[in-house]
């Protein structure tokens, strides 16, 4: 009973702070915070990953997809209700990652980040050059959708905070759970021995599937969540850069918990907010000092900051204290 | 007797060496038959010819009557023929406990589980003792990369041995393990197979262990085998003396 109690009030305590937050932040930070919180889906997708050793350097292809599925379920299906949107985002990502997964499974290594950047890259030359379609680089604009029928209104920032906040608490609790299945378990038995996964009688090419089909599903959710938010999407959601900050953040975060890319991600907004007010010019230099910095002397994260002062009591997945 | 495994003529080569050379051997039930030989003789290779990690160039493999000739190592293992190796192959982020438990729930066909957890009581249940018989009382929590080698050996072993094969191949299983401790590893692995009748099949370099454990012993040189005894009549006999043995 102690240690439920133990599991569930860190999560209860981050709940409660995060849901106060829009009332003690300005709306600037207010809208930074879930921008970060819908990108910290993303990076969750790209850590899932990682745990198999796999790089995506290709996850923008997910976080564009789910963008511009809400964009085209807007405009084609006169979809308004985020609800719907989503599931719709969820659908349509799922299915790419279900595709593309018979293909990638086959993969590792250097291999598969590079077929990861291709398909990214396609999806991006193909948002930018369909222009009669995606308007391409003017992007296309998203009207704030109703949230369960109600219309947010002037309280949009706050309104799609919550949803996002909701949203991040449910694929938290669904990724926790998945780690700590046979399936999450198997993430970790193909990174440390293949050859013992095939002995045992398990399929390693359909374990990586199925965690890459999770990968693909946060990453779509996450882009969806944005769009919501920004209101405008653009093809560099697609771009490759834009996956770069996905991997740079879930080095930055760390992947033993599911809360590291959480972290990694608010942190990782909040720096490159205050690095381009200081230095417009060289902003960039202050976030490669700071991964420079990670990764000389937090190899496995912020996230392992916490670990190191024994803030976390209980085990936040099941195999995150090793 | 029933035959679990029947070698028909496997002919396999690396380069110039050959590793199976028109190769047949039965394999009853319940028997623990030893494999001996020197280096390069084919024992290793023998292992994963019948595990499907390698194809032979000619011959076939029959398990329990089916042919598995040319079948991936995940379906001969599905079949029931399950291996240890010689380096001990493990999953050296995860516990000792969560190593067996994911064991468990492949054999039962539970690896596609995203929602139901790992530990689930009645998988403990069933690790538990399963690897208290291999010797793992109290550690169940630690990490195998912190596990000594006898330690990952007897794992090894026992995560092959948690399929419920009804063929276990082992493959060298006290290589690696200091003197002192390779008795014991093999007690305890020897008494496991004996409790549960399963049919192995072990490579072994050392003598002392095949001539205390086997009942059956085939002696492997080039890719042939060269005697078939009973450890007693074959030790006894002059000629596998010096060629095994080394005496003079």
């Amino acid at each position: 009973m102690r240690r439920a109690l133990g599991g569930a009030a860190p999560w209860l305590s981050a709940l409660l702070v995060s849901a106060s937050l829009p009332r003690l932040l300005p709306d600037w930070l207010g809208f930074l915070l879930t921008v970060a919180l819908a990108k910290a889906l993303v990076v969750l997708g790209v850590a899932v990953l990682l745990r198999s050793n796999l790089v995506s350097f290709g996850h923008g292809l997910y976080f564009a997809t789910g963008a511009y599925a809400v964009a085209f379920a807007a405009r084609w299906l006169h979809l308004r209700e985020a609800v719907l949107l989503i599931l719709v985002t969820l659908l349509v990502s799922g299915a790419l990652a279900a595709v593309l997964g018979l293909f990638l499974a086959r993969y590792r290594g250097i291999f598969f980040g590079m077929l990861t950047l291709a398909f990214s890259m396609i999806l991006y030359s193909l948002l930018l050059k369909l222009y009669s379609l995606t308007g391409g680089t003017d992007g296309m604009v998203i009207a704030p959708p109703t949230i369960l029928g109600l219309s947010p209104g002037a309280q949009a920032t706050r309104a799609y905070y919550y949803l996002t906040l909701v949203c991040l608490a449910l694929a938290l609790i669904g990724t926790r759970r998945w780690l700590g299945s046979p399936v999450g378990f198997l993430a970790n038995a193909i990174r440390d021995n293949e050859i013992r996964v095939e002995y045992m009688g398990a399929s390693v090419r359909r374990g990586i599937y199925r965690t890459y089909l999770l990968s693909g599903l946060l990453g779509g959710l996450g882009g969806c969540l944005v769009a919501f938010t920004v209101g405008h999407i653009a093809p560099e959601f697609s771009y490759w850069t834009q996956s770069g900050d996905f991997v740079f953040v879930t080095v930055l975060g760390g992947y033993a918990s599911v809360f590291a890319p959480v972290v990694g991600s608010v942190v990782f907004e909040l720096v490159r907010n205050y690095a381009y007010a200081l230095s417009p010019y060289t902003w960039q230099m202050s976030l490669g000092v700071i991964l420079l910095f990670i990764i000389l002397f937090l190899p496995r994260g912020l996230w392992s900051l916490l670990e190191t002062f024994r803030v976390v009591s209980s085990p936040w997945t099941s195999s995150s204290k090793r | 007797m029933d035959v679990v495994l029947e070698a028909v003529g496997l002919a396999k080569s690396f380069g110039a060496v050959k590793a199976a050379d028109d190769l047949s051997v039965k394999v009853h039930a319940g028997q623990i038959v030893g494999i001996v030989g020197p280096n390069g003789s084919g024992k290793t290779t023998f292992l994963n010819l019948v595990t499907g990690y390698v194809s032979p160039a000619r011959g076939r493999i029959y398990y329990l009557g089916q042919d598995i000739t040319g079948l991936h190592p995940r379906q001969v293992t599905r079949l029931g023929v399950a291996r240890s190796f010689q380096i001990p192959q493990l999953y050296t982020s995860l516990t000792v406990q969560e190593n067996m438990l994911l064991a468990l729930a492949i054999r039962s066909g539970h690896e596609g589980d995203v929602w139901l957890p790992l530990e689930t009581p009645s998988r403990l249940d069933e690790a538990r003792p399963l690897l208290e018989k291999f010797g793992f009382g109290d550690e169940t929590g630690l990490a195998v990369s912190t596990l000594p080698e006898g330690g990952r050996k007897l794992l090894d072993v026992a995560l092959s041995f948690a399929l419920g094969p009804r063929l276990l191949l082992l493959d060298e299983p006290t290589s690696g393990v200091s003197v002192a401790d390779k008795f014991r590893v093999m007690d305890t692995l020897i008494a496991v197979i004996r409790e549960s009748g399963v049919t192995s099949v072990f490579v072994e370099h050392d003598m002392d262990v095949v001539q205390r454990y086997a009942e059956r012993v085939l002696v492997f040189s080039e890719g042939k085998i060269i005697a078939d005894d009973p450890p007693r009549a074959l030790f006894a006999d002059p000629v596998v003396r010096r060629y095994i043995l080394g005496e003079e």
